[in-house]
């Protein structure tokens, strides 16, 4: 079996703010992640399919139709967009790097040809991120 | 839900690779210019990954402000800027980045919540790193 992995980056606004907690209680769990007004990332999202070497191909995924899924299933939506106010699975679910994750698979999970999806990776800045691995 | 947060933390130290229970000659040769006596330092990447179901109401594997003080706490503030080879863990032990992860992931694991899955990766140099996985053979 191989791992193979592509990555893709795509610009967000987000807050964290929970309607069931107070403003302090916000303030205090989220600090300045919770300011109302959102602020942005450049996250790097990546993607890792797992597979056999097709013997024609010498492929275990046609990187193409990778980059077109992604593209099609979650950077045309999430890519220059707020997170919080404009992607469905954030209207009630709070959009930190590790549910952002999670979402992703959901959107991947079953469209990539050929292959089964092994992780999904999201870095929200260099030094931190969240993966998924369907568990 | 399980989900596995990573961070990176960065500290510098000295040390020197060399086994008093090899001469002069074989700890040059298992060692290199890494067993110069007046040994040399590093800029250590530490990338610490916990996992752990995501907590419903805050989205969070775990408090990010938690980790990272128990990261300071427990890491940097010990290692950052010493000689490593001068720390009572390593009095019996080369200070050689397998055995510097192995202590980082005893001190982590100590410190944090049985509950977290933890994993230790730390960077040497740009071109080499090590990693010490929970449960992996």
């Amino acid at each position: 079996m191989i791992l193979l992995t592509r990555k893709a980056e795509f610009s967000a606004s987000h807050f964290y703010w929970n309607e069931r907690w107070s403003e302090e209680e916000n303030r205090r769990a989220f600090g300045k992640c919770a300011n109302r007004n959102g602020h942005g990332h450049n996250y790097t999202l990546e993607v890792t399919v797992a597979g056999e070497v097709d013997p024609v191909t010498g492929f275990v995924v046609d990187l193409k139709q990778l980059k077109d899924v992604m593209e099609r299933e979650v950077l045309s939506d999430y890519d220059h967009h707020h997170l919080n106010l404009e992607v469905p699975e954030f209207r009630a679910t709070l959009p930190t790097t590790e549910n952002i994750a999670v979402a992703i698979w959901r959107r991947l999970e079953g469209k990539i040809p050929g292959s089964r999806l092994q992780r999904v990776r999201v870095y929200e800045m260099p030094d931190l991120f969240a993966d998924y691995l369907g568990e | 839900m399980k989900a596995y947060l990573g961070r990176r933390y960065r500290f510098s130290a000295s040390h020197r690779l060399c086994s008093e229970r090899l001469s002069d000659a074989e700890n040059h040769a298992i060692y290199g210019k890494c067993a110069n006596p007046q040994g040399h330092g590093h800029n250590y990447v530490l990338e610490v990954i916990v996992g752990g179901q995501i907590d419903g109401t805050t989205g969070m594997v775990c408090d990010l402000t938690e980790l990272d003080g128990c990261v300071q706490r427990e890491i940097l503030e010990p290692f950052d800027h010493e000689n490593l080879n001068t720390l009572e863990v390593f009095a019996d032990r080369v200070p050689t980045t397998e055995n510097l992860c192995l202590e980082i992931q005893r001190r982590l694991r100590r410190a944090l919540r049985p509950e977290f899955s933890l994993a230790v990766r730390i960077e040497e140099t740009s071109n080499n790193f090590f990693e010490y996985v929970e449960g992996a053979a």
